[in-house]
């Protein structure tokens, strides 16, 4: 092999070719408010566990839909399901329903 | 009296009752024989199979129970009142309580009665080899009464059969009439019948009729009273001497076989589950499982009724009429696992079913336990709970040295500072010496967590608070969201810390004087938060303390049968426009006194009301909608 | 014969269409229902994107009006519709023979203390876009101490389904960048925070004030929704908002907060729908005839519309809407309204 001085390194890229929409589907089909969110991070403002530990559904809808679910489960797993980010969400999202369908649908191997 | 006296000496010489048939038995009664033994193995089966499903601790526990003379009396009172007497139904419905009364506490009369004769004129028939099994209940069939030696103890027991055969047939009618028109009857929605349910029901409305006919062909011979006989000259009036009464004891026969084959399929069951349940919940065991062990108990004792149906605060929508507890029941008993997680998730919790539930099956608890199973599983990671190293926990913050109460205004009412900021004013205007407890935002109670089906992460989010709780050495903890109020209350178990919520807080200080109001005329209602009312049963401290401010006006529905706001985080998938509809229908049972102001005690229900108030279009007089502390506060 | 025409609001789109139909020829009748001509103008201190005081410009207007027959404090008690025309009674007590109406009837600012995470109403440092242009006509604002740390929260009830209102405001994120950079002006030791979910700064000289806030005045702009505000013992306030840019949930402590209340319906709209016959949409605003062509005319033939009783507009896009509809009243009174023997079908063919 040619030596061209670098090693291969894992790219930081969001490489949305590696989307999987067939489970982003399933994931919609469960709870179709994941597609009416406007990023707004009203949720991530006012989040209970979020104080604690980086916890964010907005990030967690970004990193589906950029192909990296693993981020998008570790940004829930603190979730104390406490309700708020469903009180101030400007477009109304059920997001605790919203949470349970993530983890439901991506921490299945 | 000589009269009688040569009565009760003729008795002793000749028999009052011959038995007409020496052999005791007619073909006419294998189907009711067939039926009942049926009925009998399958109900004995199970009950073995459900009382192995539970864990062995229980099962002593129940056993223990029985011999617990306040359990006992518990139960003995529970059995009479529910299961014959519907004392729950007569409560809220007069005329649907007597229609399950009739039948229910008429048909058991019968049936003691008829065998009370049996022991008493010939007793020998009740050993099971001998047609003890049919025979009491076809009395009437195989006796002859003996003419001129009828005695005054015979004649009363006909008077008791036809008086308890008339009443049943009173309660039949007002059944069948209700079939057709239930509005009358005090409901607005029933349930759909399955196949097995209409067999048992037409079965079980044939029953009683069928019985007139049969023992009124032949009252001439072995007797009657006030009922039966009238209508037994009635037949020989038409049809003369002679009289086919074969077929109608046959029908008779074929009717009670049929329900009782009918009977474990379909809702009538009930009549007898509900005595295990009865036993099992006044035991203290709760189910763990939606349909495993005590559940099934539970499940089984499900009348099917359909009160739940009027009770539900979704029954707005007729769509979403089958997320009713009746149903949610009826498919867990099916194993229907795809409906029955729909229902579970969709429940508001709001716990009115539970309320109102003639036998008590505690659905909303079905459903969290139903959560359970899918959820309780799902990963979680709560180790930043524990502080862990590196980490300091932040102080609590105190406005005195010595604070006597704890302020804990949990996630929500953070997101509606009214609540807060009237709580600290009256705190301060009566001079509590308090700590707030999260100021700057705490951890969640672990409601919504439990609510959802998490009960693992739950238990980690309790343990975490109780600590904070147990390190602030205060000896009181105010709490003004209802959410937290009931688990705190529940499951905390604080020992030494005296749990309350901010209304019962409020008006001890109001009652006590630290605390001065002024009573103004201005009409107000008063909403009951689920989690509050049905929830922890506080319903009269917050009144009080109103009435004390202004003129509190009455809901359509109020107490334990106040309908929920439609914000709930009970539920998991209802949408916003769902639940805008039950906010408008809990809005209308609000408005009917013409309130000024709605008064409310949950930060939930004050923003869904708020919301509701201002987005809504009919709404003809303004109506403000108010926190309680903030009413207090105003005056 | 000269045409009667009902003007129903006194806003900038009433004004500017009876000053055109006015110079046309027509007999205007223009009504208000407060004391006040101008509307919401007439509260405003200065005006995007090139902060002309907004008197001046109102001045203009009413300058223009100049024949009109103006009530103020009026409002109407009954509507009839005759063969053609409209027979309109005002509250005081004068009857109107219309032959065209136009309503413009305007907006209403959201009610900020709907919003209860904000604390308007509840904390004492909160104050909306209405009362910082009050405060900069009057110079008196008790909120308004010299504050060190601003903030201004975008979006205040527009673009959120819980207040009812899905659609944008339009006029928001220009005014907050003026109002920011205004306050800079009163206080340049001041550090001003715009939070903001999107910045739309869509119309001629938006994008220059955008760029002026940030390049001469130091504005921050942070693009997340404000969630949550409570209040510290000092009296300051605790606001915390996501940064969606650095993906952190964010604190901070401010002097001042101001919330950039949104457009809602006039709440004439109800009352006046009824009177007229005139169906809302289900944003609560009145819907016009049918698609893009038919921007001014009302479902019923005669009745016209402008200014923002059609929806959120920006001022120019009220005078031209004004104007527009000015226009249309006038095809309509000659080309429709004055043959008596034809007139359904030509309403059919062309209203």
């Amino acid at each position: 092999m040619v030596d061209f001085g670098f090693g291969l390194v894992p790219s930081s890229r969001i490489n949305l070719d590696l989307f999987d929409k067939e489970k982003y589907e399933e994931l919609a089909a469960m709870e179709p408010d994941v597609r009416i969110c406007m990023a707004c991070g009203s949720c991530t403002a006012v989040c209970t566990a979020g104080k604690f530990v980086p916890t964010s559904l907005r990030e967690a809808i970004e990193a589906i839909k950029n192909a990296n679910p693993e981020k998008a489960l570790q940004m829930l797993e603190s979730c104390q399901f406490c309700g708020k980010c469903s009180m101030v969400c400007p477009r109304g999202i059920n997001t605790r329903h919203l949470i349970l369908s993530i983890t439901k649908v991506y921490s299945q191997k | 009296m000589t009269p009688l006296i040569n009565l009760l000496a003729a008795q002793a010489e000749v028999p009052e009752v011959i038995d007409r048939i020496p052999s005791g038995f007619s073909y006419f009664v294998i189907p009711f024989t067939v039926g009942i033994v049926f009925f009998l193995c399958w109900i004995g089966v199970g009950c073995v199979r459900l009382l192995r499903a539970v864990p062995r601790t229980d099962r002593l526990r129940l056993w223990k129970s029985l011999f617990i003379p306040k359990t006992a009396a518990k139960n003995i009172k529970e059995l009479f009142c529910d299961c014959l007497f519907h004392v729950k139904i007569w409560q809220r419905k007069p005329l649907l309580g007597y229609m399950h009364s009739a039948i229910a506490f008429g048909w058991f009369m019968i049936i003691i009665l008829g065998h009370i004769e049996v022991a008493l004129f010939v007793p020998a028939r009740l050993n099971v080899t001998r047609g003890g099994l049919f025979y009491p209940i076809f009395y009437r069939y195989f006796v002859w009464m003996n003419p001129g030696h009828t005695t005054l103890r015979g004649a009363f027991f006909f008077f008791l059969m036809d008086f308890f055969l008339l009443y049943i047939l009173s309660g039949i009618a007002l059944a069948v009439f209700k079939r057709f028109r239930s509005i009358v009857l005090g409901m607005r929605h029933t349930t759909k019948p399955s196949f097995a349910d209409r067999v048992a029901l037409y079965s079980l409305w044939m029953i009683f009729p069928l019985r007139l006919l049969a023992e009124s062909f032949t009252a001439d011979l072995s007797g009657g009273s006030f009922l039966t006989i009238p209508v037994n000259q009635f037949w020989h009036f038409l049809f003369g001497d002679k009289l086919w009464f074969m077929p109608c004891w046959w029908a008779y026969s074929i009717c009670l076989g049929l329900f009782f084959a009918a009977m474990p399929f379909s809702r009538y069951m009930h009549i007898l589950t509900e005595v295990l349940w009865i036993l099992l919940r006044n035991a203290g065991i709760k189910p763990n499982h939606p349909r495993k062990g005590v559940a099934e108990a539970e499940i089984y004792a499900c009348s099917s009724c359909g009160l739940c149906l009027d009770a539900c605060p979704m029954n707005v929508q007729k769509k979403n009429l089958k997320f009713s507890s009746v149903y949610f029941i009826r498919f867990l008993r099916r194993h229907n696992e795809k409906k029955i997680n729909a229902i579970a998730d969709k429940c508001l919790m709001c716990d009115k079913c539970h309320a109102l539930c003639p036998v008590g099956v505690d659905a909303p608890a079905l459903r969290r336990a139903q959560r359970a199973t899918v959820n309780n599983s799902l990963p979680y990671d709560y180790s930043y709970l524990g502080c862990p190293e590196g980490m300091v926990p932040e102080p609590i913050q105190t406005y005195s040295s010595n604070p006597e109460v704890l302020y804990f205004a949990g996630c929500m009412s953070h997101l509606t500072p009214r609540i807060i900021k009237s709580v600290e004013k009256i705190f301060k205007a009566a001079g509590v010496e308090y700590a707030f407890a999260d100021r700057d935002g705490g951890i969640c109670c672990g409601r919504p967590l439990m609510l959802a089906g998490k009960t693992d992460a739950a238990a980690a989010t309790i343990a975490a608070n109780k600590k904070m709780i147990q390190e602030s050495g205060c000896s009181t903890l105010v709490l003004s969201c209802p959410i937290c109020f009931k688990i705190f209350k529940e499951e905390y178990h604080l020992e030494g810390i005296k749990v309350v919520h901010y209304t019962q807080f409020i008006n001890e200080l109001i009652a006590s004087g630290r605390l001065k109001v002024e009573k103004t005329d201005r009409k107000m209602v008063y909403h009951d938060p689920c989690e509050l009312g049905r929830g922890c049963g506080v319903y009269l401290e917050p009144r009080a303390a109103l009435s004390q401010v202004g003129t509190l006006v009455k809901a359509s529905k109020e107490y334990d049968e106040s309908i929920c706001c439609g914000g709930s985080l009970g539920s998991l998938t209802l949408d916003t426009h769902d639940r805008a509809k039950i906010s408008e229908s809990s809005l209308d049972s609000l408005l009917v006194g013409k309130p000024e102001t709605i008064v409310t005690a949950c930060p939930l229900c004050l923003k869904t009301f708020s919301e509701a108030v201002s987005n809504a279009k009919y709404l003809t007089e303004p109506v403000q909608v108010k926190d309680f502390a903030e009413v207090v506060c105003e005056h | 014969m000269k045409n009667n025409i009902l003007i129903i609001g006194g806003g900038p789109a009433g004004l500017e269409a009876s000053a055109q139909l006015q110079r046309m020829g027509y007999n205007v009748i223009l009504i208000e229902r407060s004391a006040q001509l101008g509307g919401h103008l007439a509260k405003w201190d200065r005006l995007f994107p090139d902060r002309v005081p907004a008197d001046e410009v109102l001045g203009g207007l009413i300058h223009a009006t100049e024949g009109v027959k103006c009530f103020t404090d009026t409002d109407i008690r009954a509507i009839n519709r005759l063969e053609k025309s409209y027979n309109v009674r005002l509250t005081n007590g004068i009857t109107v023979l219309s032959d065209a109406l136009l309503v413009a009837s305007g907006f209403d600012l959201f009610n900020a203390v709907r919003k209860e995470e904000y604390g308007y109403g509840i904390y004492n440092q909160v104050m909306t876009n209405a009362d910082l242009e009050a405060y900069f006509k009057t110079g008196r604002d008790k909120r308004i101490e010299n504050p060190k740390k601003i903030g201004f929260v975008h979006c205040v009830g527009s673009r959120d389904e819980k207040s009812g209102c899905r659609s944008c405001s339009k006029v928001c994120c220009a005014t907050a960048v003026k109002q920011a950079i205004e306050m800079k002006q009163a206080f340049p030791q001041a550090d001003v925070f715009c939070f903001y979910m999107d910045l739309r700064l869509f119309g001629r000289h938006y994008e220059d004030l955008y760029l002026e806030a940030q390049k001469e005045y130091g504005v921050r702009f942070i693009r997340g929704r404000v969630a949550e505000v409570s209040e510290n013992y000092d009296g300051t306030l605790l606001v915390k908002a996501e940064d969606t840019v650095a993906s952190k949930p964010l604190k901070i402590t401010l002097d001042l907060l101001v919330l950039m209340s949104g457009m809602r319906p006039s709440a004439s709209v109800k009352e006046l729908g009824e009177h007229l016959g005139m169906m809302v949409e289900e944003d609560g605003y009145f819907a016009v005839r049918s698609g893009i062509a038919a921007g001014q005319r009302s479902p019923q033939p005669g009745i016209f519309l402008a200014g923002a009783a059609t929806g959120p507009k920006t001022l120019p896009e009220t005078l031209a809407d004004a104007r527009a509809a000015a226009m249309e009243i006038d095809r309509y009174l000659t080309e429709i309204f004055p043959d008596a023997r034809n007139y359904k079908q030509l309403v059919k063919e062309r209203w």
